[in-house]
């Protein structure tokens, strides 16, 4: 409720939320200028976490920086390694054998879930809720373990190759896949009754940190954050790549601007990434991982690319530069998180604290990925 | 029983005692009963954790007591002790049976508020006394939040007295005693001639939920707000300072259910109204306790303007409505 | 005033709603492995630190080409060779070759993100993964790993 606020601007006091602080999620800092709880000013301040993964990009090969990719977002790695993936193969014109795609796509909205149902545990945690996040990571666990038993790491895979994939999967995992979408169908209609019902989250949802279109426009915000907000732009559907203009599914698009909105958003994608799964799973096709003829040496020839893919977070894009030598010339990763946490400034003036940091919250920050 | 200063000091010791081990194994009841509900066994090393309790007190009572610089030092050391004094307090009128209780006082109602109201003082000058702006934030929360819910508590209790007519907590249980059907939080009375006060159970109701809110249980828990707040009042506590807050609150939350047990659910009496004693006041307490762990457990944190929406707009006018009421049917029957 | 009371009672139920979930886990049997305890087995992709790989002989299949060197994009991999003289008799004759001897193979854990690049580029399988976590300490050198000794201590 940012109902009717008198704001006594000459008596204010400077509030350092973080860069140790349990409602960012790692080291961002926020200086607020407050006036008793409600917000008069606020600025996000970056950098703690930076790692110049763009420079590390310019300086190693290609594949060296494979691994770079998913230690931006360690919570949906698997979609940023895609986004390189993908660039690179367009810079080079490697093929993928469709195998290797499929597998691809029910990685990625695997790792989507994920992702998706921590932010729901953490964000359930930030209203003061602390039960949800353990029913949320037990569920995560299984994707986890599937994920792990074929690519070898919980978090930061590096499971993708140019022109396919590391290894394959084996029947055990698209049995495990096969028996989890049930499982979480079920797990989803818990969360409904437990969380999405219950009064008291939606009292502090409802109406609260509104964000219009017109401002994730302004600041390019992607992802669920823009299409709570009622922008229905999804990279998948609006600028398809891999295999996804072969999947059914919708996008969900709320239009009430909230908090709310923008959960309820992140709880249907999910149930949208179960039905790809289940028809990655079903149309699977036999045949090679990776692609017959691939250059030992990578060498795009010189050129521009850019490629966008969908990330759990929002559109995530990869430019690279190419001078014909194996390393880029530049590397130039384009982050959703970046972007979505910009209009925080903007939207959380004369907010209360308790409602801007659920408002934070529902912007689904990973601040490795704002910094990379 | 005659207060000589040897049955007084005997009362107090037992008192703290009571408090004191309690507030130590509630904390691992409350950590046990959060491992249960988020399918994970809690501390379970050496016999179901038993020791737990005994190695924390270690733990916080070696570790160095620590002021922040600039910090008020007088309050910042008042405040844990305001916060477990008054709760110990509260424990020697509260009666456990028929014959175990401290001193029985025919204000024993109105001794245990006044005290409990020391308990918004304790985490207003913690929070005011700490110098760190989440702390005042915090202390401010908390104060109007205990103003705001003592409100509906203390028109809930007056009907409640209206209808024993005494104030003596010992007066009130007997005049539940004889079965369920006695009982405040039923709408229906036969004790003395037949009376029907259909408001009863949303009484109960509304005691139940302002005695979380006083306790800063959750969902109220707006002093502490760890997600917001970092530690709320609590923030610049360390050692005993943080383990008598700690103990303050599992203390108040013993004083909270007993109330609740004492005013609308029969004290000691048994329900179908053989057996009554002290055992049966255990565990009416211990399973109200449980529901405030569950609670806890359960929902995500109101805000601080939810919070005070639903004291003035709801829980005030309704029970107001139900003292009219209350009144009215006194009269009648 | 009826939104007023339904919101009430609405939203107490909602409550009510979510008791019921939370006190029907609450008698579910607990999902974790009380770690240091009991551990569970790890898959057998799974990527721990790279170990070497041995042939028949008990001897290292690693013949120091370097390309796992190359191919680390941290450069955790330090791999020392010296070059020994050797006499060999082509076509009756005796000649002096050249040959690099594995002398030493360091890993530096610290660095290393387990990205497998150094598995996938070495032509000889001469490295694989083990299946080792339980890797804490208090001190930087204790990842610092020679991994030609590892081998030997796990022959002997």
């Amino acid at each position: 409720m940012s109902g009717p606020i008198h704001i006594r601007k000459d008596e204010t006091f400077t509030l350092n939320v973080g860069p140790q602080h349990p409602a960012t999620h790692g080291v961002l800092r926020v200086k607020m200028e407050m006036d008793g709880e409600y917000i008069v000013k606020a600025e996000t301040v970056l950098g703690y976490i930076h790692r110049m993964h763009e420079l590390m990009g310019e300086n190693r090969t290609y594949p060296q920086v494979l691994p770079n990719l998913s230690r931006l977002d360690y919570l949906g790695a698997m979609g940023y390694t895609h986004g390189h993936v993908l660039a690179v193969e367009r810079a080079a014109g490697i093929e993928v054998p469709e195998r290797a795609e499929y597998v691809r796509a029910i990685m990625v909205e695997l790792n989507r879930v994920a992702s998706h149902l921590f932010w729901f545990g953490a964000f359930v945690m930030d209203l003061g809720g602390f039960t949800p996040l353990m029913y949320a990571i037990e569920d995560r666990e299984y994707i986890l373990d599937m994920l792990e038993a074929v690519t070898g790491s919980r978090l930061t895979y590096c499971y993708f190759r140019f022109g396919g994939l590391y290894n394959d999967v084996d029947d055990d995992f698209v049995n495990a896949a096969r028996a989890f979408i049930p499982r979480m169908r079920k797990s989803l209609k818990k969360y409904d009754a437990l969380v999405t019902g219950n009064i008291i989250f939606r009292k502090r949802l409802e109406n609260i940190g509104p964000i219009s279109a017109e401002m994730c426009r302004k600041y390019g915000a992607t992802g669920p954050v823009a299409r709570g907000a009622g922008i229905d732009f999804d990279v998948r559907k609006n600028e398809p790549y891999s295999v996804y203009p072969e999947f059914d599914f919708d996008v969900p698009v709320y239009h009430e601007c909230d908090s709310l909105a923008r959960y309820k958003v992140r709880m249907d994608e999910m149930e949208q990434s179960l039905r790809i799964i289940e028809q990655g799973l079903d149309k699977l096709p036999e045949g090679p991982i990776m692609p017959k003829k691939k250059p030992k040496l990578i060498k795009p020839p010189k050129g521009d690319y850019y490629q966008a893919v969908e990330t759990a977070r929002g559109s995530f894009g990869i430019r690279i530069v190419s001078d014909g030598t194996k390393n880029a010339y530049r590397f130039k990763l384009r982050s959703p998180t970046y972007s979505n946490m910009s209009l925080f400034d903007e939207a959380c003036e004369g907010m209360m604290i308790m409602d801007a940091l659920a408002m934070m919250g529902s912007l689904d920050l990973v601040i490795p990925e704002i910094d990379r | 029983m005659d207060l000589t200063i040897f049955n007084a000091v005997i009362a107090v010791v037992i008192a703290i005692a009571f408090a004191a081990a309690n507030a130590a194994y509630l904390v691992l009841a409350e950590r046990r009963g959060a491992g249960r509900i988020q399918r994970r066994p809690g501390p379970n090393v050496n016999l179901f954790g038993i020791l737990q309790p005994p190695c924390d007190g270690i733990k916080l009572m070696t570790k160095q007591l620590m002021i922040p610089g600039g910090a008020d030092k007088a309050l910042f050391m008042v405040a844990p002790v305001l916060a477990m004094a008054p709760a110990i307090m509260s424990f020697v009128t509260i009666p456990f049976s028929d014959t175990i209780v401290a001193h029985s006082m025919n204000i024993g109602v109105l001794m245990i508020f006044a005290f409990a109201s020391f308990g918004g003082m304790a985490i207003l000058l913690a929070g005011w006394g700490s110098r760190n702006k989440y702390g005042v934030m915090a202390a401010v929360r908390a104060v109007s939040q205990n103003i705001s819910y003592e409100v509906p508590m203390l028109i809930t209790v007056i009907t409640v007295v209206m209808m024993t007519g005494s104030m003596d907590l010992r007066e009130i249980s007997l005049s539940q005693s004889g079965g369920i059907w006695n009982w405040n939080i039923f709408p229906i009375s036969m004790k003395d001639g037949f009376m029907l006060q259909p408001m009863m159970p949303i009484s109960f109701l509304i005691f139940f939920i302002c005695s979380l809110a006083e306790t800063n249980r959750a969902p109220f828990d707006l002093g502490e707000a760890e997600s917001e707040l970092v530690a709320g009042f609590h923030t610049e506590y360390g050692s005993m300072g943080f383990g008598l807050f700690f103990m303050g609150e599992y203390a108040n939350i013993v004083i909270g259910a007993s109330l609740i047990t004492i005013l609308f659910l029969g004290g000691w009496d048994c329900p179908l109204g053989l057996y009554p004693g002290v055992w049966w006041f255990l565990l009416k307490i211990y399973l109200l306790i449980f529901s405030f762990i569950w609670i806890r457990w359960t929902f995500p944190r109101t805000t601080i303007y939810g919070l005070l929406n639903l004291s003035w707009k709801i829980l005030i006018p309704i029970s107001l409505f139900n003292l009219l009421l209350t009144a009215g049917l006194l009269k009648v029957f | 005033m009826g939104a007023y009371f339904s919101e009430i009672f609405l939203g107490l139920w909602s409550l009510l709603i979510g008791l019921g979930i939370t006190f029907k886990e609450f008698f579910k049997p607990v999902v974790t492995v009380p770690y240091p305890f009991k551990t569970i087995k790890m898959s057998d992709r799974y990527r721990g630190h790279i170990e070497l790989v041995e042939d028949e002989s008990g001897e290292p299949k690693c013949i120091a080409c370097m390309m796992c060197q190359r191919a680390c994009p941290s450069g955790c991999i330090s791999i020392t060779t010296k070059t020994e003289k050797y006499e060999v008799e082509v076509d009756g004759e005796m000649k002096t070759k050249k040959r690099k001897i594995l002398i030493g193979w360091d890993l530096n854990f610290t660095t290393c993100s387990l990205c497998g690049q150094c598995v996938e580029s070495c032509n000889k399988d001469a490295i694989n993964f083990s299946k080792e976590y339980n890797l804490a300490s208090f001190n930087k050198e204790d990842f610092h790993f020679d991994l030609l000794n590892r081998l030997k201590e796990r022959n002997s």
